[in-house]
């Protein structure tokens, strides 16, 4: 028997690990002020002062990125949770009923999969302006219809087994079952998309971010601090880079570690690949 | 005059198969083709015939997991298909069920005596509910600490007899037993075939018995119901049907079972 | 053809085989029956030279008169399918759900023999028909999923001839199949086996079954071989007091289900259920369970004993009596 633990798992846990803890450090630590602006020292190359030096207004690029890291996580972790308890929910619910309400709810899914959270958060910056709470709602609207289709296949699967027909058989109401039987049993599919969904949420609101649908100066954010550095790209590559990096970092590690985890959860899905 | 336990009449059931065509009708399948029985207070029926036969669609109907297309299920003279969600919920207690695998009857995530006591809790029973688990434990010929263990630390035979035990927690009248001993060793098999006898005696249970082996529902049935392909092809006493066959496919279930005729 | 001698097989936990002895000759046909963790598989296994990992063997396995037990598994490849074939107990699993079963079948005619592709898909056609599939031709091409239980066993014994072994190893081939398909299958084993002139060894829970198919029969108890003997014998008049025990719980249809009193007979049974690889008694493995017991029996293990030159059973009471 082979007990090693995929590499996938193992890279992403060392790399979700790092963004995680640097996203807590910047809430009781970070070197400077990452809003602290100071003009005459713009631009400044790396030192022991700013370790990977300072952007075009003389912020602290090291405080930024931490911070950004935190705001990033929140946002992703806000929306994943939103909108995962509202498809897992939904998908609960379709699966306990069936029939043409099962039907019903998972056509109104396919809607929404079928419509772009780009858009929908333009469309909710378009009437209640660009904020950061609109843009994790829109991250969050497209993870409920992922997170329903994962609960209702899975919730489907656990229906048909003996010890649900035998609680069935026992009088016990749909909706107790699902709580005592099918959520249970189908966490572990549950929690490896919601690690995937994470990376996800994290490349989302950074595109938003970037094109100042997400958060709003002076907050911190990895897609903003991109967006910013893009006009100065002859002048200083590196405020680019540096925000770029990091987001590669973080959703290549969620989206490693989900991978892991669906790995080490059932096999079977991996070997099919 | 006094009402049958169960009264089953005309009972039938198609699904829809996968589509041929995107313009015709999905085609259907008949599982169970206009079949009736009854089940008297204290006795035995036993339904035979090869996988596929209906037995376990039969099974669900007499459950009400699933309503039939045509017929019904009288229980104790009540129509359960027609009651309302809460009343049925209600006499779910009366009728109970004994499935076929022993590793997949229990939530491999709760101890033995949570699922024991789910039918309890069903019908809001709360005071009692320790004694009575502990009392059907002993009632299967278990112990009574076997309440706190998880499914995994049992064998299949135990196991068989912790799922007869949630299923006799709350003092049915009818026990459905879906090829319950078909997954069991012989030696085991005998064990829960006695103990179903034993209980029986005990609370006057009647049995709905499903199996493929003519052997093992030779041993246990007062009456066979002998089923292919949907359809009843005989039945009546068991004896009478083991000695005298009526049908070529009841001889070839028998010769299966090791029987010359 | 093959022998075991004195074959174990330990695991940590304990051993899953106790110095089984063995004698396979051609057209033999050798029955193995007991109730499920009495070590069927492991056998079967251990003569494919497929025992697991995590096994220690010991004892001397030959075949063909040449010991296989120090040999590598290249060599055990050019004795499996050629000389000894195995089917398992589940069809589906065993086919790939993806392959048409006519290349699942034709494979190892090409890997072994080097059967070009015309040559291995004429020899399939014709095995195809041998072991009774209809309409050959077509269900080359068909899929796994595209045939019922009975046909899915139908093609692994089609592939397990392939090769014509002279020994076939059939572990439990008709558990997962219908009572009345389960006779076919079994029949159809019984054929071959004569036609062919080909040892079989059929391993199964099912009495009735073995009893129909097998001349010889070992029952097998913990890892124990408890009793040997022709069929019919061993089933009329068995010997060791395990295989008494599986044969009373047996469901006997021609029996009367009611005594004198009109109450419902009972079955009777084998008290306690089989233990653990870890705690089985380290002398009889019946120990414990035996309605004979004697206090020898749980520390000293029974030796085989032999009562005429074809039957022979293992249990401490029958030491000395009937030499
Ligand atoms: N939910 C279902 N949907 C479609 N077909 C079904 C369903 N359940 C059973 N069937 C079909 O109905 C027939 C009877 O099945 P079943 O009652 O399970 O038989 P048995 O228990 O005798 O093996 C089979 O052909 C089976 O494929
Ligand atoms: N890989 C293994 N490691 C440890 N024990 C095993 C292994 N495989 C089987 N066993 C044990 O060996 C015993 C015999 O198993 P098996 O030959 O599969 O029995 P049968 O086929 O008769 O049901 C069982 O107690 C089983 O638990
Ligand atoms: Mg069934
Ligand atoms: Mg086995």
């Amino acid at each position: 028997m082979n007990r090693r633990l995929p590499t996938n798992l193992v890279i992403g846990a060392v790399l979700v690990a790092l963004v995680v803890g640097v996203a807590a450090l910047s809430l009781v630590w970070t070197p400077h002020d990452p809003t602290l602006m100071n003009i005459r020292g713009k631009f400044a190359d790396p030192s022991e002062a700013h370790w990977l030096g300072t952007d075009q207004l003389g912020r602290d690029v090291v405080s930024q990125l931490m911070a950004a890291a935190r705001n990033s996580m929140t946002v992703a972790l806000v929306a994943v949770l939103l909108g995962g308890s509202i498809g897992v929910a939904l998908g609960l619910f379709a699966s306990a009923v069936g029939g043409w309400v099962e039907d019903g709810v998972m056509r109104l899914a396919d809607l929404g999969f079928a419509f772009p959270a780009l858009l929908f958060a333009i469309m909710l910056a378009a009437v209640f302006g660009p904020s950061l709470s609109n843009a994790v709602l829109a991250i969050a609207f497209i993870n409920i219809p992922i997170f329903a289709r994962v609960t209702r296949g899975s919730a489907n699967q656990i229906w048909t087994l003996d010890y649900v027909s035998a609680s069935r058989a026992a009088g016990m109401n749909k909706f107790v079952i699902s709580r005592d039987h099918i959520l249970p049993n189908i966490a572990a599919a549950i929690i490896v998309q919601a690690t995937i969904e994470f990376a996800v949420a994290i490349l989302a609101e950074a595109a938003l971010s970037y094109l100042g649908l997400g958060a709003q100066p002076p907050a911190s954010s990895w897609g903003r601090m991109l967006s910013e550095a893009q006009t100065l790209m002859y002048l200083a590559p590196q405020l680019a880079i540096y925000p770029g990096l990091c987001i590669i970092t973080a959703v290549l590690g969620f989206g490693l570690l989900g991978d892991g985890l669906r790995d080490i959860s059932d096999p079977r899905l991996s070997r099919q690949r | 005059m006094s009402v049958p336990l169960l009264t089953a009449t005309g009972l039938t059931r198609h699904y829809a198969l996968p589509r041929t065509s995107l313009l015709r009708p999905a085609p259907l399948l008949t599982a169970v083709d206009n079949t009736s029985f009854t089940i008297n207070a204290g006795e035995t029926l036993g339904v035979v015939g090869e996988s596929g036969s209906g037995k376990s669609t039969l099974a669900r109907m007499v459950m009400a997991f699933e309503t039939p297309d045509a017929g019904e299920v009288l229980f104790q003279g009540q129509n359960i298909h027609a009651l309302p969600a809460p009343e049925l919920r209600k006499l779910r207690q009366q009728f109970q069920m004994v499935f076929q695998d022993p590793y997949g009857s229990l939530n491999p995530r709760r101890p033995v005596g949570w699922s024991i006591a789910e039918p309890l809790r069903a019908i809001g029973e709360d005071e009692n509910t320790n004694r009575r688990v502990k009392e059907a434990l002993e009632q299967v010929g278990l112990h009574a600490d076997a309440a706190d263990k998880y499914p995994h630390e049992f064998s299949g035979g135990q196991r068989q007899r912790i799922a007869i035990a949630r299923a006799i927690v709350t003092r049915p009248a009818l026990l459905v037993a879906d090829e319950a001993v078909s997954a069991l060793d012989v030696s085991v098999q005998a064990q829960i075939l006695n103990l179903l006898m034993d209980l029986q005696d005990d609370l006057g249970l009647g049995i709905l018995f499903i199996s493929h082996d003519l052997a093992v529902v030779g041993a246990i049935c007062d009456t066979l119901l002998v089923m292919q392909h949907g359809k009843p092809l005989e039945a009546g006493r068991t004896a009478d049907i083991l000695r005298n066959p009526a049908h070529a496919y009841t001889q070839s279930l028998l010769t299966a079972a090791g029987v010359h005729t | 053809m093959l022998e075991l001698t004195d074959y174990s097989v330990n695991f940590s936990a304990g051993a899953a085989l106790r110095q089984a002895n063995l004698t396979i000759k051609p057209g033999d046909r050798l029955g193995i029956v007991g109730e499920s963790g009495s070590g069927k598989t492991m056998l079967a296994l251990s003569l494919m030279g497929m025992a697991p990992d995590g096994a220690t063997l010991s004892g001397a396995l030959c075949v063909d008169g040449i010991d296989m037990t120090q040999r590598n598994e290249i060599e055990w490849q050019n004795i499996r399918a050629r000389r000894v074939a195995m089917i398992f107990q589940e069809p589906m699993a065993a086919l790939n759900p993806l392959r048409r079963v006519g290349d699942t079948v034709m494979e190892p005619m090409r890997v072994h023999e080097g059967l070009s592709h015309d040559q291995a898909q004429a020899r399939a056609l014709s095995l195809f028909e041998e072991v009774g599939i209809p309409d050959p031709a077509a269900r080359l091409r068909q899929f796994p999923h595209e045939l019922s239980g009975g046909q899915r066993q139908r093609v692994l014994i089609a592939l397990a001839l392939a090769c014509n072994p002279a020994l076939l190893i059939a572990d439990e081939p008709t558990t997962a199949l219908d009572a009345n398909v389960a006779v076919l299958i079994t029949d159809l084993l019984v054929r071959l086996s004569q036609e062919r002139q080909m040892a079989l060894v059929f391993i199964t829970h099912d009495i009735a079954a073995v009893a129909r198919a097998t001349q010889d029969i070992v029952v097998m108890y913990g890892g124990d071989m408890v009793e040997y003997g022709p069929t019919a014998e061993v089933l009329k008049t068995p010997h060791h007091p395990y295989t008494k025990g599986l044969l009373d719980a047996l469901p006997d249809p021609s029996r009367t289900t009611h005594d004198a009193n009109g109450k419902r007979r009972r079955l009777p049974t084998i008290p306690g259920t089989v233990p653990q690889l870890q705690d089985l008694p380290q002398g009889c493995r019946f120990a414990g369970r035996c309605p004979v017991e004697v206090p020898q029996c749980a520390a000293q293990k029974p030796a085989t004993q032999s009562f005429a030159v074809n039957r022979s059973s293992a249990c401490h009471l029958n030491e000395g009596a009937k030499r």
